[in-house]
């Protein structure tokens, strides 16, 4: 059995290793060995989600999943919501527990995208959070949950217009203490589909020639709102979720296939494009949204 | 035959969306939702016969993304502007600030401009339009319509009267089949909109 080995800090920083290794391990079935976790977020527990459904995919059967020690972050995955998902992935040993109350920061447990109507479950869901969340925590102004809901809304359809595959969000508000000083919201939105390279081969690769790959396509979509569509009024989507992102001041990166391009701030120090990555399918869209200046 | 050939209706959008999508909500998300209402839309206006006026009520929804503003506001409009057979003109209700940007953006997209009540009473130009359409339709906009006399003598300067015939041709301005005057939409929509 392949042993993979998740990161103590499973984040944001560390996911890009464990999707590397779970698209390069071996013939066989996988036990991923998450007990000395310490720490989790929600691209690490999305991620995580991921990375169990490519090594599903890959083997055929499930992989086993040794769940946290610690008992922090054992309770924090169950009020997440993520052992629910996960039993559909992995096999785990003993008792699944079932979703608790979630704690005040969280924004959004996690929540699979297959359909319209979770798309629209996810922005009924975050409006009785974001508004309190957004103004105390970023110290956004109260209408900020509609731009914040129009984000959420046009990543999660990311999924289901061009992924061809299903997904996950979740979002949650932390204190970046150390790292920025400050508080912020992480959105984290992943699917297994056929990643931004697929969504868009069949219109737009034939005019790149040579250059076609990972990289163009993410350029191609993300700086040029090209779509697999014809009709003019497609793209806007990602384009408008820059748009905002850049307007609070935050970070999105979307990592596809072999490529990662992101929009950062100067607060992060992220570059613009990253080749070379393991092949990993579908897209894994991460979005950091800091409080204003001065918010500590 | 009236000087105005137009039965205005009025259609809630927020109802048409908690019926599309079987929603205690009225959040007009998701380029499938969105599709789904602008077809409930064109039902309604089937039957509103060869020319029409509709106020497309958004007061009640409270989230309108870009894939719903394009599918809803953008393909509506620019469905009907090029139907000579079916001549529908639009005026949008209810329409707020959280609103604006997603319908701002699918317009310009477009090149496409609409009518829509911003406030108690206010109406504005939105989407693309040039200096002279916006100042002939503030013109217009404030005296309710204008006379083949008023064109002659309020609207000085070519620019203006080419303007003019731009925001009748585009279906931001009724101009009466029967008498020539043009009128401004939201007058022709006021009994509807509550204002």
């Amino acid at each position: 059995m392949n042993v993979l080995t998740i990161p103590a800090s499973l984040d944001q920083q560390t996911v890009d290793q464990l999707l590397d290794q779970v698209v390069t391990i071996g013939d066989g079935r996988t036990l991923f060995d998450a007990r000395h976790v310490r720490w989790v977020d929600p691209n690490g527990m999305v991620a995580l989600l991921v990375a169990g459904s490519v090594a599903r995919e890959r083997h055929g059967e499930p992989p086993r999943l040794e769940p946290p020690e610690s008992s922090d972050v054992f309770g924090y995955l169950a009020r997440m919501g993520f052992f629910e998902q996960a039993r559909q992935i992995f096999e785990l040993d003993g008792r699944v527990p079932r979703r608790g109350g979630g704690s005040s920061d969280v924004l959004l447990e996690i929540t699979p995208i297959r359909a319209n109507d979770d798309v629209h479950a996810v922005v009924d869901r975050v409006q009785s959070r974001a508004g309190a969340i957004l103004v105390s925590k970023l110290d956004y102004p109260a209408t900020s949950v509609v731009p914040f809901s129009v984000i959420l809304s046009e990543v999660c359809q990311n999924i289901i217009e061009h992924a061809d595959g299903s997904g996950w969000v979740a979002a949650q508000a932390y204190n970046w203490a150390r790292r920025l000083g400050r508080w912020v919201v992480v959105i984290s939105v992943m699917d297994v589909g056929r990643g931004f390279r697929g969504s868009l081969a069949d219109e737009h690769a034939a005019r790149y020639g040579d250059r076609w790959g990972d990289a163009t396509a993410l350029e191609a979509a993300f700086l040029h709102g090209l779509t697999r569509f014809p009709d003019s009024g497609r793209g806007q989507g990602i384009q408008q979720i820059r748009r905002q992102v850049q307007r609070w001041n935050g970070a999105i990166t979307i990592r596809s296939g072999t490529a990662r391009i992101g929009q950062v701030p100067d607060w992060d120090d992220t570059p613009p494009m990253t080749e070379g990555l393991a092949p990993c399918p579908g897209a894994q869209i991460g979005i950091v949204l800091p409080a204003r200046d001065g918010r500590a | 035959m009236t000087e105005l050939p137009l039965d205005p209706i009025a259609i809630d959008v927020g109802s048409l969306v908690q019926r599309t999508v079987a929603s205690l909500y009225s959040h007009l998300v998701t380029r499938q939702t969105g599709r789904a209402v602008r077809l409930a839309i064109e039902a309604q206006l089937e039957s509103a016969g060869a020319r029409s006026l509709s106020l497309i009520d958004f007061s009640e929804v409270t989230i309108l993304d870009f894939s719903c503003a394009d599918e809803v506001v953008a393909k509506l409009l620019q469905g009907h502007l090029h139907r000579h057979a079916r001549e529908a003109f639009f005026v949008f209700g209810g329409v707020s600030e959280p609103h604006r940007d997603q319908i701002e953006v699918a317009l310009h997209r477009q090149a496409l401009g609409m009518v829509a009540e911003t406030g108690p009473g206010r109406f504005e130009l939105l989407g693309q339009k040039s200096p002279d359409e916006l100042a002939v339709w503030t013109l217009l906009e404030e005296r309710g319509l204008l006379t083949p006399e008023d064109v002659a003598e309020l609207l000085a300067s070519d620019e203006q009267r080419a303007a003019l015939e731009s925001l009748v041709a585009r279906r931001l301005a009724f101009r009466s089949p029967i008498t020539g005057r043009v009128h401004a939409l939201s007058r022709l929509v006021e009994h509807l909109s509550g204002s």
